[in-house]
């Protein structure tokens, strides 16, 4: 693919697209909205088939210097790649779940589709302070959509959501001048590679924890996230849920892994807190919810802190195991907002009392959302339980309260999604107004079945994506190496009968740990 | 050995096409391929069992597909088949296909035929997956797969709300123990870097002595793994503690009761100690355990299977009496006899719950045994499977001809095992056991003559009122949800001749004009099959199980010593369990049949522990507020003070305010009066000079 600047190439069309949708009427705007995304969807599918697995490690790279040092330089390893094809993936189910607007409709398409341009620009840029930018930029599309599109507290939520995600990237802004100015250099991958000063790194890694830890969202900076998406349109929540959240995820793995090992193995103990406390606080809240977007983005909160653990145990399942729960989180949360959206859209309640009985009158429905319900569980053969069995395993490597209290979320997690199903899919019609309601219409089915169908695959071959980012977590992995914390299992072989002694290429002397780290 | 393949995954073809298609051919045709595709599955797995146990065929593992390659984690898809597998590939396909067939006539009148059927294939599938597991993984899979099929079955009326919750409470529970099977493939992995069972059962002991820091504490390596998978066997196989959804699980159509809550999915666990019996073998600290577990459930269940009034329940709590039977022998080094046991349950179990079923069906969805009685000539083959099921389940045989029905082999064995083990643990289980056995007896004979013989007691059984209201028979198949509304007396007194004192009883027979109908052919046909298998699977397939080695051909730990042992035990234990057997029998003889008041005197002579038992040992209650309650409780106090009240308030709402409160203050001092100004203006002057100054 030499020269050829695909990646701009998926920045430009949907840029074009948002301005041309300002000029036209409403259906013009649909059109042009769900073209756009659909060629972007190609651009990303071709992307993929051309990206060469085993290659170098930063493909597609295009680079024009603009002034300064700052430069206009995209680029793209596994990681950026699998998390670009998820974006281009959910945006043209945004579009189709979109039909329900009727306000604004030209001004919301564009908006959706600036929010492509900034979430593809965010994971191509190789360039720290072009990352800002589309880091930072991807808040208005957003902070608009649940501003102008919203529910009816939508002011509240979107000021929330804004003044959170706003608090951390000035502190992130200013500790990304110190590094170009200490290293010399703002291209992303000459930075993954520069080692700064171990007390720096504290200060560093404390600065862009602030933003990223707000995005991912984890725990106590959270509560901006049930807010936004219990105010936010249907397409919104996805978009929120399936992408934005992952940038978060994202930043910790190109930024904070790689630039500061020392500070994020030194500190460490911090987000294994913060995630132990949000896997059991959230779940339990989620428990407890009335509405079925809060519950949803309550179960969010405690998925992403699997994210956050598998990220910081410091070795290829945790890593990997992270990856794949941010792919498989967006595509099942993406999908159970659609869920909740498709019930929404006919009877304009989020309340879960209100439903019920479901099963008979919309089974495909029920079919559906038993599905990605199951897929949220963790249930194996779908995408998350992947992600997150790799992650806790890689916890387990490195510290086993993490991992047991991580793993009682498999247990919560069932319980609020199988309650929420029960309430809303099971027992008796007894409101006339839910049993009245149509099963899946084509449109619908359209949105949802290549989510299931991706759940599945995501699920039961999950070498199609792993496979795209084995050497640079294996990159990542060897950079980390010389700072991983110690596992906390310290296995020791004692000495046994000499017949016994032929444990392959660990039954060592007397005594001696073995796998003493995580490697 | 490609039919594996076909075993495997045909029943996940036909669910897949029976449950997305069924719109396009109809529910006829959807039974027809999942059904057929069972019986397929049924006769290629028998040649495979034959060859295993003639001793000529060695393990293989087909490989399928590439699943996760994650550095040095890595797990594929595979079928493996040794001996072990080929027992569960008999077991779990012909009591499937059977079940499948009798289910035709059982559900015949449920208008969700294609949806029951394909659950009941995809169950199928994920079983056979979970057997056929080569590494911890696909083994987790098929783990979780089938508690899925489970769930989707138990919740199958769905607008029973008793039904949805008990498939929650089934999903949840067996979570609960899945959280030890995970943390137990993680360990594994940590210790061995390996997820595949072959390389894991090689390493294992070479493990033995090590230790390992979990949770803060220093412990034995082989222990604390063989703990952890053990608490997801006692998940899945609803050992006590964790055998709460069991009963509940009844809620689900009672074919499925025989499939996953008796012959296949329940006995999971115990298959996964077996395969991993190596492993357990380097920990004697877990083997202990499971000893103790397998013989205390095998007594809690029998005590509280006493007293339980319906049929189901009844029956439900002797497979979890009889699980702990097939632990406690694993527990003492004899899986050789654990499975003999899985396999003869599976038939025997079956028989019973579908036998159940049957008399379920006959008398209009009635399960309350009180409103039973004398049916053994309305449903006389029904009667017949059953009795032979009892004489299976109670053990009957003759020890000097080494002849008996399928349970006398196999129960036999174990309680022979338990004792010859030498161990305190195994005399400890062997007491439990035999105690056990004879409430097994009691408890089998009990629901025997409450239900087949004795007078007709059925006109007060709101069911068959029902039925007799609506002549014509236009039942509602989904709508039983008003069980139990009627407040059935809850004391034994109350339960057994009352039939004498209801006034509404047209007839003084009892009948109020009712006459039970024996089933349609397609279900007595898997009864009288079932029959076949429990009365001669024991006599048949004891000496393969369990005397011979080669058969067993590396697939589980053989313990030659304790085998041998066994048959050098004393003459009063190998007649032991027949003793109880007949002390059971009569005992229920007595109080059922010769003084029917003697249950009633009983239960108020033991006031308390009656009704300790009666409401199984209160595990319900104590689970409801010690862990449900104070979740949601919790979850409201995390909510609303720390969310809400909490990071809200002195977080973004606080931030708000100050700036709020801010910009009032900023207003107040900017407020144009000149005099203000002048005095700010003086204050800071003082400062400054005062600062210089100073």
């Amino acid at each position: 693919m030499g020269g050829f600047p695909i990646l701009s190439l998926m920045l430009l069309v949907p840029l074009l697209g948002a301005i041309a949708c300002l000029f036209v009427g409403e259906r013009a705007a649909r059109s042009i909205a769900l073209a756009a995304t659909v060629i972007d969807l190609v651009l990303g599918i071709v992307l993929w088939a051309r990206y060469d697995i085993g290659g170098a490690q930063w493909q597609f790279t295009e680079r024009a210097d603009v002034f300064a040092g700052f430069a206009w330089a995209l680029g793209i390893d596994g990681i950026a790649l699998m998390l670009i094809v998820l974006s281009v993936f959910l945006m043209p189910i945004c579009i189709l779940a979109s039909h329900s607007i009727n306000k604004r409709v030209p001004e919301y398409m564009a908006a959706f589709l600036f929010m492509e341009v900034l979430m593809i620009g965010v994971f191509s840029a190789q360039d720290i302070f072009l990352f800002y930018i589309f880091f930072e930029a991807s808040l208005i599309p957003m902070y608009l959509i649940i501003g102008i599109w919203g529910g009816d507290n939508r002011i509240y939520a979107s000021y929330k959501f804004f003044l959170y995600t706003l608090f951390g990237s000035l502190l992130m802004l200013i500790a990304m001048l110190w590094m170009v100015n200490v290293a010399g250099t703002s291209s992303i991958p000459a930075l993954m590679g520069y080692d700064f000063p171990a007390d720096a790194q504290v200060w560093l890694f404390l600065a862009f924890f602030a933003s990223f830890a707000v995005k991912m969202p984890m725990w106590p900076v959270h509560t901006w996230l049930p807010d936004a998406h219990v105010q936010a349109p249907t397409a919104g929540s996805v978009i929120l849920a399936g992408v934005l959240l992952k940038m978060g995820g994202y930043g910790f793995i190109r930024f904070s892994l790689p630039m500061f090992p020392e500070a994020s193995a030194d500190l460490a103990w911090l987000i294994w807190t913060l995630s132990m406390i949000a896997v059991v606080v959230t779940s339990l809240i989620a428990l407890v919810q009335h509405d079925m977007k809060k519950l949803i983005a309550y179960s969010s909160v405690a998925h992403m802190a699997i994210v956050t653990i598998g990220l910081f145990a410091f070795n290829v399942q945790g890593l990997e195991g992270a990856m794949m729960v941010m792919l498989g989180h967006g595509l099942v949360s993406g999908a159970l907002f659609l869920c909740v959206g498709v019930i929404y859209d006919r009877l304009h309640t989020r309340e879960i009392s209100r439903y019920g009985g479901l099963a008979t009158n919309m089974p495909r429905y029920a079919l559906f959302f038993l599905l990605f319900t199951m897929a949220s569980v963790g249930l194996p053969g779908t995408s998350n339980f992947v992600g997150e069995f790799l992650s806790l395993a890689g916890a387990y490597q490195v510290n086993s309260w993490v991992a047991f209290v991580g793993t009682t979320g498999i247990i919560l997690g069932a319980a609020y999604m199988l309650f929420l199903y029960r309430r809303v899919v099971f027992g008796e019609q007894k409101n006339a107004d839910a049993a009245a309601m149509p099963d899946l219409a084509p449109r619908e089915w359209l949105m949802l079945a290549p989510l299931a169908a991706a759940t599945l695959w995501m699920g039961i071959y999950p070498e199609s994506f792993l496979a795209p980012m084995r050497s640079d977590i294996a990159i990542l992995d060897a950079r980390l190496a010389r700072s991983a914390p110690e596992s906390d299992a310290r296995l020791a072989i004692e000495a046994v009968a000499p017949a016994e002694q032929h444990g392959g290429d660990h039954a060592p002397a007397h005594g001696i740990d073995v796998h003493g780290g995580a490697h | 050995m490609s039919s594996i393949l076909i075993i495997v995954f045909l029943p996940l073809l036909a669910s897949i096409v029976a449950g997305l298609g069924h719109q396009a051919f109809g529910a006829t045709v959807a039974k027809a391929i999942t059904t057929a595709g069972l019986f397929v599955s049924c006769a290629l797995s028998w040649p495979i069992f034959l060859a295993y146990l003639g001793g000529d065929a060695a393990g293989q593992v087909v490989p399928v597909m590439t699943w996760v390659h994650s550095g040095e984690m890595t797990f594929d898809w595979a079928l493996r088949v040794d001996t072990l597998t080929a027992i569960m590939l008999v077991v779990i396909t012909s009591v499937s296909a059977l079940v499948h067939l009798y289910s035709w006539g059982y559900m015949a009148e449920d208008p969700d035929q294609p949806r029951f059927f394909a659950y009941l294939s995809l169950f199928t599938f994920t079983m056979l997956m979970l057997v056929t597991a080569n590494n911890l993984v696909q083994m987790f899979f098929g783990w979780e797969g089938v508690g899925l099929a489970s769930y989707l079955l138990i919740g199958f009326w769905y607008r029973k709300p008793s039904a949805s919750a008990a498939a929650i409470k089934a999903f949840v529970w067996n979570r609960v123990g899945d959280l030890g099977f995970m943390l137990g493939i993680f360990g594994t992995f940590l210790v061995f870097q390996t997820t595949s069972i072959p390389a894991i059962l090689e390493a294992a002991p070479a493990m033995q002595g090590s230790t390992i820091t979990f949770l803060s504490m220093r412990l034995d390596t082989m222990t604390i793994l063989c703990l952890l998978l053990f608490v997801g066997a006692m998940g899945k196989s609803a050992q006590l503690g964790l055998h709460v959804w069991l009963p509940d699980a009844m809620e689900g159509p009672t074919p499925v009761s025989a499939l996953i809550h008796a012959a296949t999915m329940v006995t999971a666990g115990v298959f996964m100690v077996c395969r991993l019996s190596p492993m357990f073998e380097a920990a004697p600290a877990a083997l202990t355990f499971v000893t103790f577990i397998g013989a205390a459930t095998c007594l809690f269940a029998a005590t509280v299977g006493t007293t339980q009034w319906d049929i189901k329940r009844v029956i439900a709590y002797s497979t979890c009496s009889q699980l702990g039977y097939m632990f406690f022998a694993a527990g003492v080094g004899a899986y050789g006899a654990a499975m003999f046991h899985l396999f003869t349950h599976a038939f025997f179990k079956a028989l019973l719950f579908l036998g159940a079923g049957s008399v379920i069906h006959a008398m209009h969805h009635e399960q309350d045994m009180r409103y039973y009685g004398g049916l053994r000539k309305h449903i006389p083959l029904t009667f017949c499977a059953m009795l032979a099921g009892t004489l299976a389940i109670t053990g009957v045989g003759i020890y000097w001809v080494h002849a008996g029905f399928a349970g006398f082999h196999s129960k036999d064995a174990i309680l022979e095992a338990a004792f010859a083990s030498g161990t305190g643990m195994g005399r400890f289980a062997f007491w439990m056991g035999a105690v056990a056995a004879l409430l097994t007896s009691f408890y089998s004979w009990r629901l025997m003559f409450l239900t087949f013989w004795g007078k007709p007691r059925w006109a007060q059984s709101e069911h068959i009122q029902h039925a007799m209201h609506d002549a014509h028979g236009h039942h509602d198949t989904h709508g039983h949800a008003e069980h139990g509304a009627h407040n059935p007396p809850a004391q034994e007194d109350a339960g057994h001749d009352h039939a004498h004192a209801v006034p509404s009883a047209q007839q003084d027979d009892g009948t109020a004009g009712y006459h039970p109908h024996e089933s349609p052919w397609s279900m007595l046909i898997p009864l009288v099959v079932l029959t076949v298998g429990a009365v001669f699977a024991g006599f048949v397939f004891s000496p393969f199980f369990l005397e011979s080695e080669t058969v067993w051909n590396g697939a589980i730990a053989y313990n030659e010593h304790l085998m041998h042992e066994m048959h050098l035990v004393p003459l009063w234990v190998k007649l032991s369990a027949t003793i109880v057997m007949l002390i059971g029998l009569a005992v229920a003889w007595l109080a059922y049949i010769r003084d029917t008041s003697i249950p009633g005197k009983t239960a108020a002579a033991l006031g308390p522990v009656y009704r300790f038992l009666f409401n199984k040992w209160y595990f319900d209650e104590l689970y409801h507020a010690v862990f449900v309650k104070p979740s949601f409780a919790l979850g409201r106090f995390f909510w609303q003070k720390g969310d809400v009240g909490g990071i809200d308030r002195f977080g973004p709402n606080g931030a708000a305010f100050v700036v709020q409160q801010g910009a009032v203050l900023a207003r107040k001092v900017q407020s144009g009066y000149l005099t203000s100004y002048a005095l700010i203006m003086l204050l800071g002057l003082v400062a400054v000079v005062s600062w210089v100054l100073v």
